[in-house]
Parts: C-alpha cells; structure tokens; sequence
C-alpha cells in the first residue's frame, strides 16, 4: 500500500535528508512537508506548506493531500541559537505537538504517527544506570529545556494512543547528532575554540551519525513497526577522549562556576551541563532487535568525521587569514 | 652508565689535593646509579622499553587514542597506572596474600562478594589488583551512587572498571560475562568502629544475590583481613559529614590529627581469600523472584564469610608486623 507522508519541521536538515529518501522511495506516493519558513534548499518532488502546525490549517492539509503517516520532526531544541543568547521557553514545541495531535486524532486517513524524540529523556543524574533501555524511568527527570519538552510530547503521544487505539505510534529517542553539515547542539559545543568542562567528571555519551538518523526514520515511515527505541551509535565516547581527538583544549570549571562564562558567549544550558556532568548511555539491542535496524557508523567513526570537518575548517581559516592578511 | 659501573671503585685517595671536578662526577655517578637501580627496581629490567611503553600511554591519554567499554572502562590506563602503582603497596605495605585463587571463574560470568572495611575502600583496590595478578581477570566494581557523584572520584571509578551498584548494570555486567565485585554492607562496612572490626554488617535487602540468581552467575565469597586495621575508625564528626553530605568524616589515629599524612594507611598484614564457589544456574527460573530462598542464600553467603574471617584471623599471627 503506498502512502502519502507528512513531514514537520520540514526546513531542518535532518528532515531535508529524510524528505529526499522518501521522495526516491517508490513505496511512497507523495511527501507533504510542513514548515513556518521555507527550507534553504527545498526538496524536488516536496509539496511544502509554509504554515505554523499550531494553525488549524493542519486539520484541512491532513484532509486534502489525504495523508496517511505523519512525521514529526518539529520538537527541536533552542534552534539556531548559539550559545551566548538565552534560549526563550519553547512553547511552540508544546503548543505545536499538542495542535499537530489533537488534528491526526480527527483525521481519519492517518494511521501511523512517528515522532522524533531524544535520549535527553533519560536526563542524567550520578544515580542512572550505565545504559538505559527503553523501558527504565529516568532517575532524575529532566526539569526543562528541551529534554522536557520531548518528555512532554511523549507523554502526548502515549495519550494519543490511548485515544484512538488503531494508530501505529513509532517514537524514535535519538541521541546527540554529530555532522559535519547539520548544527546540533552537541556540534556547536564542541566546535568552540575552547570547550568549557565540569571540573573533575568526564561524562561517556553516544552521538549519532545523520546518515542512521535518516535510515531509521526512512524505515519507521515504510514499515510498521510500533513502540520506542533508541537509537544510537555502537560504542562510547568519553568527553576528554572526544577533546583530544578534536585538538580542542579544555578549560575545567566548577559547575557553579558555569554561569560565569555567560559573558564570555558560553552558555550551557541545564540540562547540558546535567549531561557534561554526569554522561549517558543508551542500550540498543531494541533497535537491532525488534526494529531491525543496525547503525551503519559507529560513534568513533562519527567522530572522525566530523573531527575532519572541524580541521578543514581551521585550515581555511588560517588560510583565508594569511590571504586577507596578504 | 655500564662503564662507570665496570670501572674503578670510587675509593677516596689519599694522594694529592681533592679535586673538585673528581668530586662532582663521583657524587653524579652515585646519583646516577642510584637512579638507576631505582628505575630497575621499579620498571624491572627493560625499563627503557617499559618506559617508552608508559609514554605512549600517555600520549594515547592526550589524543584520545584509546577505547572504553560501556561502562566507561579503560584497561589501558587501569593496567599501566593504577594497577602498576597499587602492586608495590600490596607487596611492600600491606604484604598481601592471596588465597583460594582456583574458585575465581576462568572465564564467564560471576560475583565476587567481599566483607567491607577499612573507612576508604582500600579493599577494593587490593581485591582488583588480587583478581588481575592471580586471575588475569578485571574485578569490574560495583559502587555507591555517592561515588559516581564526587568529582575526580567518579571518572577514575569508571576509568578502573567500576559501575553504579544498581540492578540493571549488576545484571548486564554478569550477563555480559564480566567478573563483579561487590561489597554489600557498603557504608555501614565501612563506617564501623574499630571495636566492632571484621563484624559483618547487613547484607541489606538481597539484591545482589538476585542479580546472580537471574544471569545464573556463581557467587565467590571473598573475605578480606587487614583492611580493618589499616584505617583505624575510633570516631566520626557526624556534623561534618551532614555538611559535606557524605556518610561519615572518620577519625583515625592519624586523621585529621596528621592532614593529608594522615591518609597514609597503616601497614597491617593482609589477607584475601576467595571461598568455593556457590552455584545460583541449578535453581529454576524465577528464583530470583523467591524472597526465601534469595535471603537463604544471603544468609548462608554471609555466615561463609563470617566464618572465613575468623578462621583468617586466627591464622593471622600479628595485625602488623
């Protein structure tokens, strides 16, 4: 059966590469996608809708392209922010999830709903397990920021499937993306010229290569498979190993001692300095096992690849110097 | 170096003024003999290699060369650094010895179960180093969130192979086919009086011999003698430690009289015996589940132990020299 899939949060990059996949997937008949600006590079064979998916909008788009899988890509952390500009409560995370699933319940056509989360669900504490599965509760829940919000809106999502039983719900908790090409958090952290540390820890934590990003939210809109899995790359990385990789220096600081880097243009939000505290692990054997999905990249050679990405980026730099210099 | 050791002895002679420049290169050669023997006796004899071994430890520490495990295990530094700095304090402080070493599995997974003591867990370290020099085995710890919580404190445990003691990563270590090591009665071991020395305290709830009855891992009873008696606890300053929020700041015969010197644990004469293996894979499915037989099994693990630390006791002629 071909279907018609409906791609929030459609300007994103990851969402860019989900939308070009599933254009080239014979099995999908059309790919709508949903965005309040534009996409840079917009996507041949993407019917986009430049529309906020808190406008009721959304119920008439559902009916009229008659879709039947809705993605949702649109719970994004403090997007486009650097660190240095206080992230603004992210209501359009909450506002938007609880608008885009109060319209799939009317739409009748939708049957599969697959929701983007993150592992930051887990939150970090010095008491969590060394790798959380699915079915463990974080020992201390996140209080805000974006981890919160993904909290919220699987809380959401779980109340969807309880109100209408026949819906395929898939929630993907993603760990930290690394690309060369994608901003992500984790990217911009460790992309400044001096990575501020929690004084005396050494978190471990996966990241995530874009290319899995993609084929795992490919293959949970082309086939059914119901439930949460994490997904993350095989392998662990620990921050200090991660810094000496890259060539970045470390400047130690106390964690009270974090806000004070906020005049110099740093700042980690909460759940970012929990995370640079204490760490995380996710087990994926659900992933391999009932979702059948293997990760292609495993952490440390993500890691290479951006580490590559962030010296050519230096060398230039240098080089575009001497020439302006010249 | 070989010829100035192969050359003439450095008598002082009685002809002529003293020379200075004589005098120098001698009290250099010393030194440099000196040094040398040091290296030797440290390193062992191919201490050049050893050397450039140990550099390129560290350069791999710098560039982030190296590879850990889920836990955040790092065998690499483990084996170069701390455990090659515990050995000469197990063999020249402590005077170690290390029984029942054949009922440490070869292979597979199993739960070392040991009587804590000793204030800072020393014993845990000289369990490791135990496990690693007689059965070529890493003792993966279990420890106290309160551990994972202590900056510098917390890395290194992980670093050495130690996880939080918590189900969930109890049971993936064994299933894992990891040997555990855990230390049950946890702070209240530790933070005993002197005078209640080599008493065992509750096992707690039992949680530890269900994790071994649900992997089907054999449970090794471990009971150590002279940990007791290298930290010495006549006192707490409960205030402190409520302060502080750790679970006891011990008083000792030299803490915190002497400062950090007072750290130095005292050289008392240690023994570790790892007792015969219990077997947890004959019992049906869901034993763990049976809260009788899992508090049998507690009971009857603690009471080996027990019972070995008195037999050790009584082996033991002097608690230090």
């Amino acid at each position: 059966m071909n279907s018609v899939v409906l791609v929030t949060g459609i300007c994103g990059g990851l969402a860019g590469r989900l939308a070009r996949s599933l254009v080239a997937d014979p099995t999908v008949d059309k790919v709508v996608g949903i965005d309040t600006v534009p996409p840079r590079r917009a996507v041949v064979g993407v019917k986009f809708v430049s529309a906020d998916i808190r406008n009721p909008v959304l119920s008439q788009v559902l009916a009229t392209e008659d879709v039947d899988t809705v993605v949702h890509l649109a719970v994004r952390p403090a997007a486009g922010r650097r660190y240095g500009r206080p992230s603004p409560p992210n209501e359009s995370n909450l506002a938007g999830a609880m608008q885009l699933l109060a319209a799939c319940q009317r739409a009748p056509a939708v049957r599969k709903l697959v929701l983007k989360s993150s592992t930051a669900v887990y939150g970090a504490s010095p008491s969590d397990p060394a790798m959380f599965t699915e079915e463990m509760e974080p020992r201390r829940s996140p209080t805000g920021g974006f981890a919160k919000d993904c909290v919220e809106v699987e809380g959401y999502l779980r109340g969807l499937g309880r109100r209408r039983p026949d819906l395929l719900l898939t929630t993907l908790r993603l760990a930290d993306l690394l690309s060369p090409t994608l901003d992500t958090p984790l990217g911009r952290y460790l992309r400044l010229p001096v990575a501020p540390t929690v004084l005396g820890h050494d978190p471990r934590f996966q990241v995530l290569h874009e290319d899995d990003a993609a084929a795992v939210l490919h293959r949970a809109v082309t086939h059914d498979i119901a439930g949460t899995y994490n997904v993350a790359a095989d392998g662990i990385l620990v921050l200090s190993q991660v810094l000496g990789r890259l060539g970045r220096p470390a400047l130690p600081v106390p964690s009270s001692g974090l806000p004070a880097l906020r005049p110099l243009g740093v700042e980690l939000p909460d759940d970012m300095t929990r995370f640079l505290t204490y760490g995380r692990g996710v087990d994926t054997t659900a992933l391999r096992t009932r979702f059948g999905y293997r990760t292609q990249h495993s952490s440390a050679s993500t890691l290479d690849e951006f580490a590559g990405s962030v010296r050519t980026a230096a060398t230039s730099r240098t080089a575009h110097g001497r020439v302006t210099a010249g | 170096m070989a010829d100035s050791e192969t050359g003439a002895p450095d008598v002082p002679t009685l002809l002529g003024p003293p020379d200075p420049a004589r005098a120098r290169s001698v009290a250099t050669g010393h030194l440099g003999r000196a040094l040398g023997s040091a290296t030797r006796q440290l390193l062992g004899g191919d201490w050049p290699a050893k050397t450039a071994e140990l550099l390129a430890v560290v350069r791999h520490r710098v560039s982030g060369d190296y590879e850990v495990d889920e836990f955040g295990f790092d065998p690499e530094l483990t084996s170069h650094f701390l455990l090659a700095a515990l050995r000469p304090v197990a063999h020249r402080w402590f005077r170690v010895e290390v029984r029942g070493v054949e009922n440490i599995p070869a292979d597979g997974g199993g739960l070392v179960v040991a009587n804590r003591s000793g204030t800072i867990p020393v014993d845990a370290l000289m369990t490791l180093l135990a496990v690693h020099d007689h059965a070529g085995r890493y003792l993966r710890m279990l420890g106290a969130d309160l551990v994972f919580s202590l900056p510098f404190i917390s890395p290194m445990a992980r670093r050495s192979g130690a996880t939080l003691a918590c189900a969930e990563d109890a049971e993936r270590m064994l299933a894992g086919g990891e040997l555990v090591g855990v230390w049950p009665e946890g702070f209240k071991g530790t933070g005993k009086r002197y005078s209640k020395r080599y008493q065992l305290q509750p096992f707690g709830s039992g949680g530890i011999v269900s994790s071994a009855l649900r992997t089907s891992a054999p449970i090794i009873p471990c009971s150590i003698v002279g940990a007791e008696e290298s930290y010495p606890l006549i006192g707490n300053i409960p205030m402190l430690a409520r302060l502080l929020g750790v679970p006891y700041v011990p008083i000792t015969p030299t803490f915190p009289l002497l400062g950090p010197l007072g750290l130095v644990p005292l050289p008392s004469k240690w023994l570790i015996a790892f007792g015969e293996p219990i077997r947890t894979d004959t019992y049906p499915a869901g034993a763990a589940d049976d809260a009788m037989l899992v508090l049998n099994l507690t009971d009857r693990l603690r009471e080996t132990i027990q019972q070995t630390l008195h037999a050790l006791l009584a082996q033991r002629e002097r608690a230090f020299f």
